[in-house]
């Protein structure tokens, strides 16, 4: 029906007091999200659209009575250690983490963390995912009457490595009719909680998704990473995958950075041209426009 | 950030490395006392934060502390790869062995850091990965156990080396990966790490970089114990005028990011687009069609009027620019409306028609309907979600070549 969300999926926002987290509270609560507490040290007894505000999340958890499933961190890059390893040990198993700039030390930290504890990170630097008509965790989309436009029930797995571009591409599969079974975007750094390979076996479980599209851009391992998993395992899923920043591969381009953190091309193997040849070689179909992806979806799908 | 060899060796020597004495020299009579208490034959090398310095002739030879100043003379005007030296390095000519490689960076797909070693040291450590493959032990460190010295004992002994050579090189990886994690590097490398004639292990260079999002943190490593000033970033990158005035509107106001670069684009239809993902994608369907961008732009998190003005007067005003582009995917947090206004605004206090300057218009998303009725008034090609980021692009390459 959707991955890692469900209707009854509740979660927190940590930072809630901030005024991107103030917007991202109302739009989750518009969407129909259950946002059952925000934590900000000091501020306790506050509320944020009618959302309780603790000082801790142990506090949060007790209000609530029973356990949390997950929670948005949007916290300052010094402080997301703290508050994202504050989450694991208060049991919650799905950190979202929209800040930007924290230090690569940090992520890793946190994701080892995460893994002892069976627990998932998604991002850093993300807009968090989405599962259309279900529930909405993290900015993903905006207001909630954007986000249903741009986000219909379907049956397409959407993976992005920018926030934006998640929104453009599944709006693209809206309006040709398939729709998004889950969108979630994964984060632009170099270290992430979640790559497509370490998410692709929660789509491969999930009967309403029939294909994945994927935004890829040039910088680390990850795309090398798919095209292993998808060798190594029999995917019933047909993917297609859209390269972004072809441009980078130019001569007089070289050494320059361009879009997100991630993108710092360190070898060749992490360039657009060599990321798109790894995955055709996978069997991975590649796309240069994102208007081609419907079709291209509707071809993997019939085969 | 980047650091000096002479820095790399201090950071090394404070994690409990061993280093030859050396002394770091700014001129040719600080290079002779410096040769002079070592005592004996020398080594003068270039302080560059670039590759190549010995094929450049920046690294030579002396037997003597005259000798040591002339060398000093000539590296400390000697130029590489585009970079003066911060100075030279006097070092004692130390009598190898043997050299070896010790090395640790980040895995991202294991995320967690990568201990490498090779016992065929003082060359590229990627060449002899894909030469001698059996020359080059590997091992992950946790990042949140403490480093234990059997984990670098087992990454040293998978080349083959044994005996007091392992027992030596050990406590050295070990420390390593220690201050690679607690110094916040995205490299920290001792090549080559040299076997003495006498047994003992130093290194003799050492490459360290710390990752920029870190520095704050790592105030006392740069300020006190390295001496390195706040402003003393080591970018090399030397900003356009074009790059510096965007970044001057960026920092005026703290509403949203506008990003501006134009090194080695030159082209006619100037880009007023975004964000991250979006600009790649769009500065790719530009060019992909046969458009010639005059610069690459990002815009994000719902810049002012003001900001979008100053970005698009900026592309505007560039040398060739003929008509702007303003383009992004769908947006969620940026508000068309107050993008619209911005660019519109720009055009008018250049005394430009804004149905003529802005080829096309595209970002859908947040306020888009204000946004329309705007754009409208103005006669301005406005397109919706409807029209793919591709096509856009495509329209504005058609115009602009179409007005030249």
């Amino acid at each position: 029906m959707s991955v890692l969300l469900t209707p009854e999926t509740t979660f927190i926002v940590q930072g809630i007091t901030g005024r991107e987290a103030v917007n991202l509270t109302r739009e989750c609560l518009d969407y129909g999200s259950r946002v059952v507490g925000g934590v900000t040290p000091g501020r306790k007894g506050r509320e944020v659209h009618g959302v309780p505000v603790f000082d801790t999340v142990g506090q949060a958890v007790e209000h609530h009575g029973s356990q949390i499933d997950g929670s948005v961190v949007t916290v300052p890059p010094a402080f997301t250690k703290d508050a994202v390893i504050e989450a694991l040990d208060n049991g919650i198993k799905l950190v979202v983490i929209v800040t930007e700039r924290i230090p690569r030390g940090d992520v890793a930290e946190m994701v080892e963390y995460a893994d002892r504890q069976g627990a998932r990170i998604i991002g850093p630097n993300c807009l968090g995912l989405i599962a259309p008509g279900i529930c909405k965790m993290g900015g993903i989309g905006g207001p909630a009457k954007d986000a249903e436009k741009a986000y219909e029930p379907g049956v397409v797995g959407v993976m992005s490595r920018s926030g934006g571009m998640t929104t453009e591409i599944s709006s693209t599969l809206t309006a040709a009719g398939l729709g998004v079974s889950t969108a979630i975007s994964i984060g632009g750094d170099a270290i992430i909680g979640s790559t497509y390979a370490e998410l692709m076996p929660f789509f491969e479980a999930d009967e309403q998704t029939e294909a994945i599209v994927i935004y890829s851009e040039p910088g680390g391992r990850m795309e090398a990473q798919l095209a292993e998993w998808v060798r190594e395992n029999d995917s019933r899923l047909p993917i297609v995958a859209f390269m972004a920043g072809k441009f980078m591969d130019d001569e007089e381009m070289q050494g320059m950075s361009f879009g997100h953190a991630g993108t710092i091309v360190e070898g060749k193997e992490d360039s657009a041209t060599e990321k798109i040849a790894r995955l055709e070689e996978a069997g991975i179909r590649v796309v240069e426009r994102i208007d081609e992806i419907p079709e291209a979806v509707r071809e993997g799908v019939s085969k | 950030m980047r650091f000096f060899e002479f820095e790399a060796r201090r950071i090394v020597e404070q994690a409990g490395i061993p280093v030859t004495s050396y002394g770091f020299c700014t001129t040719p009579d600080e290079a002779r006392e410096a040769a002079a208490e070592i005592g004996g034959p020398t080594v003068v090398k270039s302080q560059v934060l670039t590759g190549g310095r010995m094929k450049a002739g920046g690294v030579k030879f002396a037997d003597t502390p005259d000798e040591a100043a002339a060398h000093a003379e000539e590296i400390l005007k000697l130029e590489i790869n585009g970079h003066m030296p911060r100075g030279v390095l006097v070092d004692p000519k130390a009598e190898v062995k043997q050299e070896y490689y010790a090395g640790v960076v980040w895995d991202g797909t294991a995320k967690k850091p990568l201990m490498l070693f090779s016992d065929m040291g003082g060359i590229d450590i990627e060449q002899v990965a894909e030469e001698h493959p059996d020359h080059v032990g590997r091992g992950h460190i946790s990042n949140l156990d403490p480093v234990f010295d059997f984990q670098a004992k087992e990454v040293i002994a998978a080349t083959g080396v044994t005996g007091s050579q392992l027992n030596r090189a050990t406590p050295i990886l070990a420390r390593l990966a220690e201050l690679f994690r607690d110094g916040d590097m995205l490299l920290a490398e001792i090549n080559p790490l040299a076997e003495l004639t006498d047994g003992r292990f130093v290194a003799l260079d050492a490459h360290m970089e710390m990752e920029d999002e870190a520095t704050g943190r790592q105030a006392e490593l740069l300020r006190e114990k390295l001496g390195i000033a706040e402003d003393d970033t080591r970018d090399t990158y030397v900003p356009s005028e074009f790059e510096r005035r965007v970044k001057a509107i960026d920092a005026a106001d703290h509403r949203g990011v506008i990003q501006g670069k134009d090194h080695n684009f030159d082209g006619n239809l100037g880009l007023v687009i975004g964000a991250g993902g979006g600009s790649l994608t769009l500065t790719d369907a530009v060019r992909s069609q046969g458009g010639k961008p005059a610069n690459y732009s990002e815009i994000g998190g719902n810049p002012s009027v003001a900001k979008a003005c100053g970005l698009a007067k900026e592309v505007l005003q560039k040398d060739g620019v003929e008509k702007i582009a303003v383009m992004m995917s769908i947006v969620s947090n940026t508000r068309v409306d107050i993008v619209a206004r911005g660019v519109i605004k720009a055009c008018l206090e250049l005394g430009r028609d804004p149905s003529e300057a802005i080829a096309v218009f595209r970002i859908p998303g947040a306020w888009e309907d204000e946004g329309a009725r705007i754009l409208d008034h103005y006669g301005v090609e406005y397109y919706d979600r409807s029209v793919s980021l591709w096509d856009a692009a495509g329209r504005a390459v058609e115009k602009v070549q179409g007005a030249s």
